[in-house]
């Protein structure tokens, strides 16, 4: 699939992608999307990229390797219910915090760091299974 | 009884387990002598344990314990009567003498505190199994000496010989264990108590409810497995591959003996019946003939002891069963007998093996001059083997025989049974105790001399036993036999054989007995070769039998797995598709669960258009020419099921959808190019028609239940409360969203988990399947 058309748009598709993961990953709470989604999102951005530069270079400018980061979002979803524990209130409560930062309210919880866990394993479990499959015996 | 001996019995049952986690160490810094510390352990329990003996000697019992489990009722308790404070005496004195003899037999064994530690272990699991009161702890110290045994059995596990008993006592006792939990199940359901203490009281409640055989076949599979009892005994002969200490501590004196204790302790409520009466004596009987008569025609000494201990076993099951007092009291007096001179005879052979180098009676003799200490343990355990006077196995042999003859014409055949048994038993006895001291001398390589202080402690001090417990009868009887038997019976009783001979039928038969076994030492060399002869004619034997049944085992499970794991993919998804749309179709056909068909909805135009997109798309599938072409045709349809979601008021349904469909066509694609399948399907049109119907099926289950279920009336509770609480308790407007990250956060939480195990999987079964592109279909979905 290394067509010229393909592969000039493929980094602005890309970086659209990610972009919108996360933006739909963050109003999730009150609008639809969610980690699960961001999460499908970025992985297909992974793969279009992987499809039109090879998985050399993906795993590359990922710098780490996708079931790591996958690991690390289980990691937070866990840490995000540990907070709760620490605070004195059953594993999983959700906290809410609203800190003013530079004059703009912020709302900060819990949830929030679980839904970013969550985002992080669909992106890294899909990720690499799609590299897997698209890489050939070089990887 | 106050706290501090209840803790005290609780250090005392612990304390093995303790002594075994530091006996590595300790012999590392000690090296063999580390015995002399270790053997302190089973000394300070003896000690313990021998301070009840006034109590129960007076008829008391003591008992203690904490709650375990306590919402099922399960107790960590112990119960000592005459009966267990005997077995306790025995494995705590008999392991003390063991532990020491370990130091002298394995010395210089690499791996000595690894042994230390699994005698240890032995004796707590043994200890707690006699003392045990609750049910679920007798069965988990049962099987915790199973699985000692099995590691000392195949202590040296680089021998194939050892690994194969090991597995093979592991297996014939774990089944057993097995049945024995059944049959206490079973107690248990009858009776409604779960402490042997509370089942003694319980009278005929037992032996008086409809599933009383049920409860006795059970728990005899769990005490013949474990006493070895025909057919089921081929294990503990071959249990002599394990070094020495354990074949005189495990294989004689103290594990096998757990099945008859099982069965004394459980006489008072399992025993007296038809079937209890007929069964045990005949098991015990055939075992007895068996035993003696095999062992006569071996020729390594401790082939030969392991053989009499089966015939014992037999013995005492035979006379467990018989059903008088007197037969109890002889069973009681023998178990004690044997714990002793088996003990002895077995140290003794080890020892002659250990100086000389040879096991085989045959090329023995002569050498009581260098081995006098030896010589001494090895006569004296071999004559009171042989019930002669002056010895504790007198005692039992008269009250065997005594017990027999009183009975009917049954009785004199177990009579019959008893004396040919006793004479093989008489004759082999000297075989192994005084054959190898006198005479000529044998064919040693060796220099032979007497060995340490640590070997031959034991066998001295168990054969010494055996005259002073005979001699100061009245005071054994009183404080051991007594109670024993009392505990046994259920019912008080007293004891009173003693080593003065009387003139009456037993010491007739005792007479005849010594000539017959006298004879038989003799001709041992004929008799051997007369039995090896007939063995050799019959061919088959239960030991074969067991590897027959192993290797039929393997082969079925082998079948099975290849017809069940045959490794194709498409074999795997035609029976689990196949399966689902059977489960769901089946049941709603046969219970006339089907839907109410729903009424045409009224769609409108751009509706209908995206329903025709989803219907063609399927179509496509169908009838496509190339499977790349599939793929997407399938893709077209999810996109449609995808856009209806967001038309119906779904948005984060639909947009996961979207995501979804998307991936799977990029990940259906790749795979596909990974498989390197032919780019089109050329299976002939039977094998797709197969497919169509399977899929056309499973489609239809699933749209039959999902109508059906929107038919149910809908409990709007839960969506009520999220509803109301999403924005006020979880600051969210987005529900959906909220329950996945907050209301059912835990949930979420194993999912993500699974999807990245799931993830893991899938790499690795990718990884697996690079190098091998001959075998296309083990790759995975994808």
């Amino acid at each position: 699939m290394r067509t010229l058309i393909f592969r000039t748009a493929a980094p602005y598709l890309t970086a659209l992608m990610l972009l919108f993961s996360i933006f739909v990953l963050l109003r999730g709470h009150n609008e639809p999307g969610g980690g699960f989604i961001g999460g499908l999102i970025a992985a297909s951005a992974f793969a279009i990229h992987g499809i039109a530069f090879g998985v050399r270079q993906v795993r590359k400018t990922l710098h780490f390797h996708p079931m790591a980061i996958s690991g690390f979002g289980l990691f937070l979803a866990v840490l995000a219910g540990l907070v709760s524990v620490i605070a004195g209130v059953p594993f999983l409560t959700g906290l809410w915090t609203s800190p003013t930062i530079g004059g703009l309210t912020v709302d900060l919880s819990t949830p929030m760091l679980f839904d970013i866990g969550v985002y992080l394993v669909v992106v890294g479990s899909i990720t690499s299974i799609a590299l897997a499959l698209e890489g050939r015996e070089d990887d | 009884m106050g706290t501090g001996a209840q803790s005290l019995t609780f250090l005392a049952l612990l304390l093995p387990f303790l002594g075994a986690a530091v006996a590595p160490a300790l012999t590392r810094v000690f090296k063999h002598n580390a015995a002399w510390l270790l053997a302190l352990l089973p000394l300070w329990m003896f000690i313990h344990f021998a301070g009840f003996l006034g109590t129960v000697s007076a008829g008391g019992t003591i008992a203690g314990g904490f709650d375990w489990i306590p919402s099922f009722g399960v107790r960590f308790s112990w119960f000592l009567d005459g009966l267990s404070l005997t077995f306790a005496l025995l494995i705590s004195g008999i392991g003390t003498l063991i532990v020491l003899y370990s130091g002298g037999y394995m010395k210089g064994h690499p791996q000595q505190g690894r042994f230390f530690s699994f005698i240890l272990m032995f004796m707590g699991a043994m200890q707690g199994l006699v003392v045990s009161d609750s049910f679920m702890m007798l069965f988990v110290f049962w099987e915790l000496t199973s699985i000692t045994s099995f590691l000392l059995i195949g202590f040296d596990h680089d021998r194939e010989a050892a690994r194969r008993a090991a597995l093979q006592a592991l297996i014939v006792t774990g089944m057993g264990g097995l049945s024995l939990l059944a049959g206490l199940l079973v107690i248990w359901n009858i009776t409604g108590v779960q402490q042997l203490s509370d089942l003694l009281g319980t009278g005929d409640a037992l032996r008086e409810a409809p599933f009383y055989l049920l409860a006795l076949v059970l728990v005899l599979g769990g005490a013949f497995t474990k006493s070895a009892q025909f057919p089921l005994h081929f294990w503990l002969p071959n249990a002599m591959q394990a070094p020495t200490p354990v074949s005189a501590y495990l294989h004689s004196a103290t594990m096998v003996k757990a099945g008859v204790y099982l069965l004394m302790r459980l006489n008072p409520v399992l025993g007296g019946t038809a079937a209890w009466e007929t069964i045990l004596p005949v098991f015990g009987g055939v075992t007895l003939l068996v035993g003696t008569v095999v062992g006569i025609r071996q020729t390594e000494l401790k082939q030969m002891l392991a053989y009499t201990t089966v015939a014992s076993l037999g013995l005492l099951v035979m006379l467990t069963g018989f059903g008088s007092d007197r037969a109890i009291e002889a069973a009681v007096l023998y178990l004690v007998a044997h714990s002793m001179f088996k003990g002895a005879l077995f140290m003794v052979a080890g020892l002659i093996d250990h100086e000389t180098g040879v096991r085989d009676i045959r090329r023995l003799g002569g050498v009581g001059r260098e081995m006098p200490v030896s010589f001494a343990a090895g006569t004296m355990a071999a004559l009171s083997m042989g019930g002669l006077p002056l010895f504790f196995g007198f005692l039992a042999k008269e009250e065997i025989y005594a017990a027999l003859t009183a009975g009917s014409t049954w009785g004199l055949l177990l009579t019959a049974v008893a004396v040919t048994g006793n004479a093989l038993m008489f004759a082999i006895a000297f075989m192994v105790g005084l054959k190898p001291f006198i005479g000529a001398r044998g064919d040693i390589q060796k220099k032979v001399h007497e060995g340490p202080a640590l070997l031959w402690i034991g066998p001295l001090t168990l054969a010494l036993a055996g005259l002073v417990s005979a001699l100061a009868s009245e005071a054994a009887h009183h404080l051991v036999s007594s109670p024993m038997a009392s505990a046994v019976a259920g019912s008080v009783l007293e004891v009173h054989a003693s080593t003065v001979p009387h003139i009456g039928l037993p010491l007739m038969l005792s007479l005849v007995t010594i000539a017959l076994g006298v004879a038989a030492y003799l001709l041992q060399d004929r008799l051997r070769d007369a039995v090896a002869g007939a063995l050799k004619a019959i061919g088959w034997g239960p030991d074969r039998g067991f590897d027959q049944a192993i290797r039929g085992l393997l082969r079925f499970s082998f079948v099975i797995t290849k017809i069940v794991q045959n490794g194709r993919l498409d074999i795997y998804l035609t029976v689990t598709f196949a399966t689902v749309a059977l489960v769901l179709l089946v049941p709603m056909f046969l219970y006339g669960e089907l839907p109410e068909m729903p009424s045409l909805p009224g769609l409108l135009p751009h509706e209908w258009t995206i329903f025709a997109i989803a219907v063609i798309g399927l179509g496509a599938v169908v009838y496509a020419k190339d499977r790349l072409t599939a793929i997407v045709s399938l893709g077209i349809q999810g996109l449609a099921v995808a856009l209806l979601f967001m038309l119906f008021g779904a948005p984060d349904l639909s947009f996961t959808q979207f995501m979804i469909e998307t991936l799977s066509v990029v990940i259906l694609a790749l795979v596909m190019t990974r498989l390197r399948l032919s780019p089109s399907d050329h299976r002939p049109a039977g094998e797709k028609a197969v497919d169509v119907i399977i899929s056309g099926a499973c489609g239809l289950a699933f749209g039959l239940l999902l109508l059906k279920v929107t038919e149910m009336p809908f409990d709007a509770t839960l969506s009520r409360f999220f509803e109301a609480h999403s924005l006020a308790i979880a600051h969210g407007r987005n529900i959906v969203n909220v329950i996945i990250v907050d209301f059912r956060g835990l949930d979420t939480l194993g999912e993500i988990a699974v999807v990245m195990i799931a993830g893991l999987a899938i790499l690795a079964l990718i990884r697996v399947t690079t190098p091998r592109k001959d075998r296309p279909e083990a790759a995975g979905e994808g």
